[in-house]
């Protein structure tokens, strides 16, 4: 077989199957990017100890499962077609497999990625680095009150003696049952400051869906702006290092002060 | 419809109306109890209206008896909800009440009788278990228990009963056993739960069962909880308690105390972590601050009226075998074994017992093994000498139990609930559970209690009181109330009393002498006397002994090589039902109609709600059909008994006297006869209700006699209830009749006129202390009143004081447990619970929530000794002891956190069968195991 | 026997990697841990798959050094020893794709089929797409969608609902085009025929010893590479090559060979 030599049909030939491969290659690309686009997305996904954010796990993340291997409870998995996830890369359902928050974080040493990143789950003790499982935020617990009977009153606060930072990522708020006169609600109460979102408590749920739920933390979560600092608590000044007023803009000041001013129409 | 709420209002009515209004605390509690219930609610608890029913009953689960309504469908139960009207609960429940509905529908429930067999389908203690008939599973119990009889006499068959078991159930087996078959071997799971409680109300009252009620929580304004985890173990009174905490925040004070951090300390004002045992020099100390700093505290008028000082000898071993060198002990168990006999003192030990001539080194010579209980009145004088050396140096050097607080810490938090209780006018209430009760000096530590409400005058007043919870539904209800341990009889009756005998013979319709006057064997000596031969047959009704019973290596052992026969009545099969020889499927509690009776003397009844799962049938109806399988003859001739001399007597011309014949079965004395037969049924109370032992039920089991069951056509439950309430009526055990429960939400008794009672011994709340005219307070319990007299030493003239209408306050040194961690053994064992988890699992590991919640028992240690033995948490280590080990994973942190040197394991997993660990070591005077420590160690699996 | 020595040794290997894969994740063995995409030999040696390394640059991240370092030893390893012997002594969907070329024969389905049109540049053209998508879409756009680490991590971690990806592989090979995922479709393939294509292991063909039988053609997967046969003695030189040995096994004449690559005797265009 050689192309040697060519005739003008083969040359119509030869641009032809250029077209046709440019073609079917927009095609491909519209469907596969769809479906990429698709997987991505995927908002309600759990990852191990010290993933980066989202959206840089899910770059960096080579899908190898080495992570997978070291977890000794089994509580992570790759996802896998049908899950509806990112294909292949690592994430956990607390309420099949919580993660048990192993003081050694097997998973995350073994990531040849960085995709879980060491650092983020380290402290430093005497200027040396340890790991440490309280650091990792996988996702935050949230409470459902409609359907959380403590809230109702049942002495059950089943998440909260699940928590293995219990009194501090969750702790009991007890307020009287005015109806009963004479008992006390015991609620439990979600921090997100400390929550790892291990997911312990919503393993332990008693409900028959859990009233208690893990949610990535970028979900779950609002964000105060960096203009108002609160004036009661010194460590909340550390908000000011990133802060910065922009431009505002508002429908009304969309034009400047000259076109407005100029402006009669609204008159 | 009548209301407890009415009745319950009657009694605050009666309430000095002063001090009743100066509460704030009881001005919410009576809001509370006069609490308008809405309409709808009250028209649902009548009957349903979409083919559902509701209908009350009491929780399944612990000691508090909350109140819960059940929802019954297609003969389902399909959902439950507390119950607006119960006065303990007001609709609430804990997370195990939550489930009531699903603990009968387990996938594995028993259904049918099953027997170990050999190809040929003979018995065999070896052969697998296979299904048999009703019949043949009678057939076979008839045969052993004959073949019991004859060989060993009515000691040599048994029956593990419970604190779970209806009152109905215990009455029928107390029958029974006592009655029918002779034998006082009959002895209840509350022996493991409860008896240190028992007979420390029967040593300082003269009667069972608490003075005060839960309206006390309200009232309080001091709330200790020493040794009991209550946040988990009685989760809607500590729902209470932390109610009472958030009414007047600074005003009321609780102090938790425990040997380990646990959850009941969240809302604790003063937590202290004590060294195992040192319970007994804490409460030593805080009397020693009443009489020799505070003597203005102490309340003279009430003591000199109402107060005998006492004390009793210290050499009474550990409730170990009083064989050291029994051959069944291991090798290494004999240096703990020997301690039954005697024991070289500690330093510790040479000061608290310094009063009695000994030191340090001195060996003390156990020689009140056998007369554990005997106690002598002393003066005052010699109750304060005996205090003299529990000073606050001395006990916190004793007691500090966490290596990481420091003295002065420690010190400050013991004075500060001294003054807790010290203060003036300070209201104060003490709780505690199997702390004390499961102790090698459970005894003690319960009167120390009273010692300490006694000298301030705060005990069986509204507010004021030390009150010991329960652990069962009904270790009240039945257990103590009914009396199925192996020397009681109903109402605080004994065997060994010629006149209490008398009477239960007279009630039952016996011949004179027909009850043995010996008392039978305790919970662990059946077990003891399995492994010795001595029991032949045993019968477990409602309990798991082979899981509950500390050294269990030995006792299934017992079960499974010796020759012997051991049936397991249950509702699912746990490691009574693996280890016994013929499993009978039980009806379980909504199966069947039945009472409880809760730690504030709080009795409660319910009707069968559904029909049983399977073949299953009640154990009422399990014990009655064997009684149909004995002619009095067989059991009633002269029989021998070891240790009584003579043996039992021939009753069968008394017999025959009163009208039985030879043929006469112990059906037709016991549960069939006319006294029976007079409740007729159908009655109004079971409208619209079915009772399956009454007239049988849709399924028709084959029964006994390998015809369909129709019934015995006549109410059986209500019969056993009007006739074990003869027992206590006009003695101060006073109940309502069987259909008055059935219209409210349960009485404590006694109930008078009508009326329930909330604070017993006090003349403006008791009728019977009022009765009394003994003055403000009578306590007016009988047993154990006539003593005699002497000093510290002991017993200087032995001629018996009587004590009518007193109660006493005993003086009780510190000594050390039976186990102490040395070089091998190097850690202390603490065994309990979670509040997932109902005893030993075998309803609530089967309820999925709860099992995925707590799927298994952890070893809760503190990091640091982890990490000394080289483990992480979360991986797996042995447990071991010297008896026995086991494997369990590591939680260093979670709900408990132990101090260095002691590990938590709770109880509840078969997997983890923590008991194989435990020591058999119980109280010498209750004869309740002390689970709460021994030693072991822990190394990596 | 010996016409299938290569085939055996080939299997022996595809099923020894999988054995060790599988036996860390389920047994915690440390000889091979991981999948495809990253491994680690005996906790301390990282290997990376270079695709899979290439698509994670292009989306920007910051790659990790054990990615880096593992994708370069084994781009080193194919680049100069192996070729593209990754695709037939490695990756597990050659076992399919094998069988479904078989049972082609087998069944002479190519003989009662028309020939559906398919480049074998097809492969080229999904490799830069997929890179393409990568970046844009910030993430690893062909590893969402391999069906040969979703068969590998498959049979590793669990299968889902990837073993469908595995039956429309087997099914297009055998129904559609005779080797048509890997001939055609695969940009892992793709890459690993650039990587290998001046390696030194090749196959060489003695036209001296040749019968033109035409075997060797008929069990190719890559048929173009084989174009010398009968023609000229020389090295197959064309990255499409996968060293399975097939050829070698079934070339009764000993016209076929391993050896290693000359660089000096360059071969003759016949024409």
């Amino acid at each position: 077989m050689t192309m040697s030599t060519k005739t003008p049909n083969d040359r119509r030939r030869f641009l032809l199957s250029i077209a046709r491969g440019i073609g079917l290659s927009a095609m491909g690309a519209l469907v596969w990017s769809a479906y990429v686009g698709e997987v991505k997305a995927a908002p309600l996904v759990l990852r191990p100890p010290g993933a980066l954010d989202e959206a840089e796990f899910i770059k960096n993340c080579i899908k190898c499962g080495l992570c997978v291997e070291a977890c000794p409870y089994d509580t992570l998995i790759l996802a896998r077609p049908g899950d509806n996830l990112p294909i292949g890369t690592p994430f956990f359902t607390p309420r099949s497999v919580p993660c048990y928050m192993c003081t050694d974080i097997p998973c995350v040493p073994v990531c040849p990625s960085g995709a879980l990143n060491e650092p983020s789950v380290s402290s430093y003790v005497k200027s040396k680095a340890v790991l440490d499982i309280n650091k990792s935020r996988m996702g935050l617990a949230v409470v459902d009150e409609s359907s959380c009977i403590a809230v109702w009153g049942i002495q059950c606060d089943a998440c909260y003696r699940a928590c293995p930072l219990l009194g501090e990522a969750i702790t009991i708020e007890t307020s009287k049952n005015e109806r009963t006169g004479k008992h006390a609600f015991l609620k439990p109460v979600v921090h997100a400051d400390v929550c790892t979102g291990c997911g312990m408590c919503e393993h332990a749920c008693v409900t028959e869906i859990a009233a208690i739920h893990i949610f990535p933390r970028a979900l779950a979560m609002g964000k105060v702006g960096d203009h108002y600092i609160k004036g009661w608590d010194k460590t909340d000044e550390k908000r000011l290092e990133g802060a910065s007023i922009e431009v505002t803009k508002t429908k009304i000041s969309e034009k400047s002060a000259l076109d407005s001013l100029n402006d009669e129409g609204g008159l | 419809m009548e209301r407890t709420s009415d009745s319950t209002k009657g009694a605050f009515m009666s309430l000095d109306r002063r001090e009743f209004l100066k509460s704030a605390a009881a001005a919410s509690a009576a809001t509370a109890i006069g609490m308008a219930v809405p309409a709808s609610v009250e028209a649902a608890a009548v009957q349903g209206q979409a083919g559902w029913r509701w209908d009350k009953a009491a929780c399944r689960f612990c000691g508090t008896g909350c109140g819960i309504m059940m929802a019954t469908k297609d003969d389902r139960i399909v959902a439950v909800k507390g119950d607006p009207l119960a006065p303990v609960n007001r609709g609430l429940n804990c997370i195990k009440g939550y489930f009531n509905a699903k603990i009968m529908y387990g996938a594995d429930r028993l259904t049918q009788p099953l027997l170990r067999m050999n190809d040929k389908g003979q018995f065999d203690k070896q052969g697998k278990f296979k299904p048999v008939s009703w019949k043949r599973a009678f057939d076979e119990m008839e045969i052993h228990i004959k073949s019991a009889l004859k060989e060993k006499g009515p000691t040599g068959i048994a029956m593990f009963s419970s604190g779970q078991q209806t009152a109905m159930e215990g009455h029928a087996a107390l029958k029974l056993m006592k009655a029918g078959f002779r034998t006082n071997n009959i002895d209840p799971n509350a022996r493991l739960c409860m008896a240190s409680a028992v007979t420390g109300f029967m040593n300082v009252f003269g009667a069972d069962e608490p003075s005060g009620c839960y309206e006390d929580i309200e009232l309080a304004e001091t709330i200790v909880a020493f040794g009991s985890n209550m946040a988990e173990m009685h989760p809607i009174l500590w729902s209470r308690v932390s109610d009472r905490k958030l009414s007047n925040p600074d005003k009321v004070q609780v102090v938790v105390l425990s040997t380990y951090k646990h959850r009941t300390m969240d809302l604790a004002d003063v937590e202290i972590i004590f060294k195992p045992n040192t319970d007994l020099a804490i409460w030593n100390y805080i009397a020693r601050e009443i009489v020799y700093n505070h003597p203005e505290a102490m309340d003279k008028e009430f003591l000199d009226k109402n107060i005998v000082f006492a004390t009793g000898p210290v050499d009474i071993g550990y409730g170990l075998r009083e064989d050291i060198h029994h051959p069944k002990y291991g090798a290494k168990e004999l240096d703990t074994a020997a301690k039954q006999k005697s024991k070289v003192l500690t330093a510790d030990e040479g000061v608290s017992l310094g009063y009695l001539g000994y030191k340090e080194g001195d060996t003390l010579e156990m020689k009140n093994t056998n007369d554990a209980n005997k106690h002598w009145k002393i003066t005052f004088e010699e109750f304060k000498k005996g205090l003299a050396p529990y000073t606050l140096d001395y006990v916190a050097h004793v007691s500090k139990g966490d290596a990481d607080e420091s003295m002065e810490s420690y010190k400050a938090k013991l004075k500060k609930m001294a003054d807790l209780y010290i203060e003036k006018k300070r209201k104060c209430l003490t709780f505690w559970t199997m702390g004390f009760n499961q102790h090698t000096r459970g005894t003690w530590v319960n009167e120390q209690a009273y010692m300490v409400h006694f000298l301030l005058g705060k005990q069986a007043k509204p507010g004021n009181g030390a009150f010991s919870l329960t652990g069962q539904p009904s270790a009240c209800g039945t257990a103590r109330e009914v009396g199925t341990f192996s020397h009681r009889l109903p109402a605080d009756m004994v065997v060994m009393n010629p006149a209490h005998r008398k009477m239960a013979e007279g009630i039952w319709a016996l011949p004179d002498g027909t009850i043995n006057p010996k008392a039978g064997s305790h919970f662990t000596q059946i077990h003891r006397d399995l492994e010795d031969g001595k029991v032949k047959f045993a019968w477990v009704s409602v309990c798991n002994p082979y899981q509950d019973t500390g050294n269990a290596d030995h006792w299934i052992k017992a079960a499974r090589n010796m020759d012997n026969f051991i049936v397991t009545s249950d509702g699912y099969p746990g490691i009574s039902a693996k280890v016994s020889d013929l499993i009978l499927p039980s009806a379980m509690m909504y199966e069947k109609w039945g009472a409880y009776g809760n730690a504030e003397r709080r009795t409660q009844h319910w009707r069968q709600q559904v029909t049983p799962m399977g073949d299953s049938m009640s154990d009422t109806w399990q014990f009655v059909e064997l009684s149909k399988r004995f002619t009095i003859k067989e059991v009633w001739g002269a029989q021998p008994i070891p240790g009584l001399d003579g043996g039992l007597p021939d009753v069968m011309g008394k017999a025959k006297a009163m009208g039985y014949n030879d043929n006469s079965t112990l059906y037709d004395v016991l549960f069939g006869n006319a006294r029976a037969k007079a409740f007729k049924w159908p009655d109004p109370v079971g409208k619209g209700y079915q009772n399956s032992e009454v007239e049988g039920d849709k399924r028709n089991v084959i029964g006994s006699d390998g015809k369909p069951f129709k019934g015995y056509g006549f109410f059986i439950q209500k019969y056993l209830w009007e006739e074990y309430r003869k027992f206590g009526d006009g003695h101060g055990h006073d109940y309502a009749d069987f259909d008055t429960y059935h219209r409210v939400r349960g009485l404590k008794w006694p109930v008078v006129d009508g009326k329930e009672t909330f604070w017993r011994y006090n003349a403006k709340y008791d009728p019977y202390a009022k009765k009394a005219n003994n003055g403000a307070f009578a306590f007016y319990g009988h047993a154990f009143k006539d003593i005699p007299t002497g000093n510290l030493k002991g017993v200087t003239n032995s001629a018996k004081v009587n004590l009518d209408n007193k109660a006493k306050i005993f003086f009780r040194p510190y000594m050390e447990p039976t186990e102490v961690p040395d070089k091998n053994y190097d850690i202390w064992l603490c065994t309990g619970r979670v509040l997932e988890h109902w005893h030993s699992g075998t309803m609530t590991m089967r309820v999925p929530e709860l099992y995925r919640a707590v799927p298994e028992a952890l070893c809760y240690m503190h990091p640091a000794d982890a990490e000394k033995r080289g483990v992480k948490r979360g991986e797996m280590v042995w447990v071991e002891s010297r008896r026995g080990k086991v494997k369990a994973h590591v939680e260093t942190r979670g709900r408990n956190r132990p101090p260095k040197g002691l590990v938590f394991v709770p109880w509840f997993d078969e997997k983890v069968f923590i008991n194989k660990v435990c020591l058999d070591h119980t109280c010498p005077i209750s004869k309740q195991i002390d689970h709460k420590k021994c030693a072991v160690k822990i190394y990596k699996a | 026997m010996k016409n299938y020595r290569y085939l055996i040794l080939r299997r022996l290997t595809q099923i020894t990697l999988l054995v060790l894969y599988v036996g860390a994740n389920a047994w915690g063995w440390k000889m091979l841990q991981g999948n495809l995409s990253t491994s680690s030999i005996l906790g301390a040696i990282p290997l990376s798959d270079p695709y899979a390394v290439i698509q994670i640059a292009v989306t920007g991240a910051s790659l990790g050094m054990d990615i880096l370092l593992g994708a370069l030893i084994v781009t080193l390893f194919y680049g100069v020893i192996g070729g593209r012997a990754f695709c037939s002594w490695v990756c597990p969907i050659n076992i399919i794709t094998d069988t479904a070329a078989w049972l082609r024969r087998a069944l002479k389905f190519s003989e009662v089929q028309k020939r559906f049109y398919m480049s074998r540049s097809l492969r080229y053209w999904i490799l830069g797409l997929s890179l393409i998508l990568s970046a844009l879409m910030g993430v690893a756009a062909f590893e969402l969608i391999s069906p040969i680490s979703m068969a590998h991590r498959g049979l590793i971690f669990g299968m889902g609902m990837g073993g469908g990806a595995l039956i429309v592989i087997f099914l297009f090979d055998l129904l559609v085009h005779e080797n048509g995922w890997c001939g055609y479709v695969c940009p892992l393939g793709a890459t690993y025929s650039l990587i290998g294509k001046f390696s030194l292991i090749r196959v060489f063909h003695d036209a001296e010893k040749c019968t033109d039988c035409r075997s060797c053609i008929t069990v190719c997967p890559e048929k173009e590479v084989l174009h010398m046969i009968n023609r000229s003695s020389e090295s197959v030189l064309m990255g499409e090559c996968t060293n399975c040995g097939r050829c070698v096994d079934v070339c009764q004449e000993d016209a076929l060979g391993f050896s290693i690559r000359s660089f000096t005797k360059q071969p003759k265009d016949e024409e």
